[in-house]
């Protein structure tokens, strides 16, 4: 089976965000990024977990400039066997991400195409089912187990207010979150091999603008917090009621 | 035309989807236009279709639509909105809405904002808002596309009435049993609980509780005002609790209009899921707890003096 998993570079779950350029553009000054967490840790040691139980190859992609090779290798020193690269500016909406990553996956005969939920840079959900759809496939978002039986995949879903288990046949796009797998460390000879890996970089095919950013702001803080002590829970209770309005 | 995703629950259009014939309506009257439905399976909610502003709804009850296929929804969506002439779909921002709205974008070569949480400025073009980075930006998206999908966020609008005379239209798409691809093996719903992803209220516990024991004064509260429980990723993580609570970055985001948070400090990857919380109210021994600067309301005390204190309060303001 060929696995081809998507990796996101996104800002560290605690940088502190801002903008710049009229607040039309990310302010990466000082910033670290990571590999996008659900992309690491669950889409892609999954797609290890079952690539060492039962053979094939992990590929990892990701649509961006040509710096994020590094995220590609730490992919890679974490197991993956190569990765691709297509190359494409920082802003590249979701849209042609998902067409280039599809047609890539197409045309190179991938089995699975696998995603973290959601990155949290963005928090749109919206890559998997675009891929999916792009290609034709069955799309189980936000699995939280998946096995693999031949040609069979058994997923596990979180539902509202409960779960449920899928069969899917044959190919298909999984987005996957917490329960799929453990976060995985490289090791020493992982890091080494990074290095010697194959990583292609191929252009993106771009078209006409979907969606723009006319506008990024920093979430306003909320108001002050009102204090209670343990003496004042009815008027707690009382501001939720009347002033809150929530109760 | 303007076309809505419509979910049920005992054959009742849920709130959420209520939310989004309300968005719908807005934008299908300044276009002039019509508001269209669209479900799967059977529903027997006549009432709300006329009340909320439905003019045409469209029901698909086919035996390949039984289990939920994102692939096979999507395309009896296109189908109906190309024969509809729409120029607008909109689904609520849930499990299933999310997987839809990206289909139907990349289908019909789209702009989509999955997640959006402002009503659409019409003003020179169509114009909407989410929050990105976890809650801590927003950013302001124009769709430029023909095509305009939104899945939006809960409580972004109140619902509003709109009386219509809908017509209901029984609608065969005639995807062969064949193209079905995904089987459902076994489905396990918790009994008697109310769906975080859907609760108007929450309150939820963190390791301030000490102990799955201590849970009972969480469950109370919940019950005395109607809320949904969740918890903490320490929670989850040891066991006190199921894992389908847990909110925050690694678990579900929820924005309920109600957020009570019981010995949870209040760490960024936490916030992340719950900061869209309208109203958050945090109960917590530490005055220094990060949570309080993130809260509407707080009580800086211990969970076991203040819960059944809480609780009592709020019986009598409830009347129960």
């Amino acid at each position: 089976m060929k696995y081809l998993v998507c990796i996101s570079k996104v800002p560290d779950t605690t940088a502190k965000i801002s903008f710049k350029n009229e607040d039309k553009e990310f302010n990466s000054d000082g910033v670290t990024f990571i590999m996008n967490p659900t992309d690491e840790w669950y889409a892609l040691v999954r797609a290890l977990e079952l690539k060492e139980a039962s053979g094939g190859q992990v590929t990892v992609i990701n649509v961006g400039p040509k710096d994020n090779e590094k995220f590609l290798r730490s992919a890679i020193a974490i197991g993956a066997d190569d990765a691709v690269l297509i190359e494409a500016n920082e802003e590249t909406e979701s849209y042609y991400i998902a067409k280039n990553i599809a047609k890539y996956a197409q045309e190179n005969g991938y089995n699975f195409v696998i995603t973290g939920k959601e990155t949290i840079s963005f928090n749109s959900f919206s890559l998997g089912g675009m891929i999916a759809e792009f290609m034709d496939l069955p799309f189980i978002n936000q699995a939280t187990q998946w096995m693999l039986n031949g040609e069979v995949s058994t997923i596990y879903k979180e539902i509202e207010g409960g779960e449920e288990v899928l069969e899917v046949t044959g190919n298909c796009v999984i987005s996957a979150q917490k329960g799929m797998a453990e976060q995985r460390l490289a090791n020493m000879k992982g890091i080494m091999m990074a290095k010697t890996k194959p990583l292609a970089i191929i252009p993106i095919a771009l078209g006409e603008e979907k969606v723009q950013v006319s506008q990024y702001q920093v979430t306003p803080p909320r108001g002050n917090c009102k204090m209670f002590t343990l003496d004042q829970i009815d008027e707690l209770v009382q501001a939720l009621q009347s002033e809150a309005k929530v109760i | 035309m303007v076309l809505v995703f419509l979910e049920s629950s005992n054959h009742k259009i849920k709130k959420n989807s209520l939310e989004v014939i309300t968005y719908g309506k807005k934008i299908a009257k300044a276009n002039n236009g019509k508001l269209i439905g669209i479900h799967f399976g059977a529903l027997d909610d006549s009432d709300s279709c006329n009340k909320y502003g439905l003019d045409k709804l469209f029901i698909l009850n086919e035996p390949v639509f039984e289990v939920f296929d994102s692939r096979l929804y999507t395309k009896a969506i296109k189908a109906v909105y190309l024969a509809e002439n729409c120029q607008f779909a909109f689904f609520g921002f849930n499990l299933n809405g999310k997987a839809l709205s990206a289909r139907l974008a990349a289908a019909l070569d789209g702009g989509l904002v999955n997640g959006a949480n402002s009503f659409a400025d019409l003003n020179g073009g169509f114009k909407v808002q989410k929050t990105i980075y976890s809650g801590k930006a927003i950013a302001t998206y124009q769709i430029v596309a023909q095509h305009k999908i939104l899945s939006i966020a809960s409580n972004t609008v109140s619902i509003e009435e709109n009386p219509s005379t809908c017509e209901v239209v029984n609608f065969n798409s005639g995807i062969a049993a064949s193209e079905v691809k995904v089987k459902k093996i076994k489905e396990e719903k918790v009994a008697g609980e109310i769906p975080l992803a859907e609760a108007d209220l929450v309150v939820s516990g963190g390791r301030g509780l000490k102990g799955p024991e201590n849970w009972g004064m969480i469950e109370d509260c919940a019950k005395i005002i109607g809320a949904a429980t969740a918890c903490s990723r320490a929670v989850a993580d040891a066991h006190w609790r199921p894992h389908h609570e847990h909110v925050g970055q690694t678990g579900g985001a929820i924005a309920p209009n109600l957020y009570i948070a019981v010995g949870i400090s209040g760490a960024i990857q936490h916030l992340a899921g719950v900061s869209n919380s309208k109203t958050i109210l945090v109960v917590n021994i530490d005055p220094e707890a990060p949570f309080f600067k993130a809260a509407d309301y707080g009580v800086v005390g211990d969970a076991f003096e203040v819960m059944p204190k809480l609780n009592e309060a709020l019986k009598k303001a409830k009347g129960v």
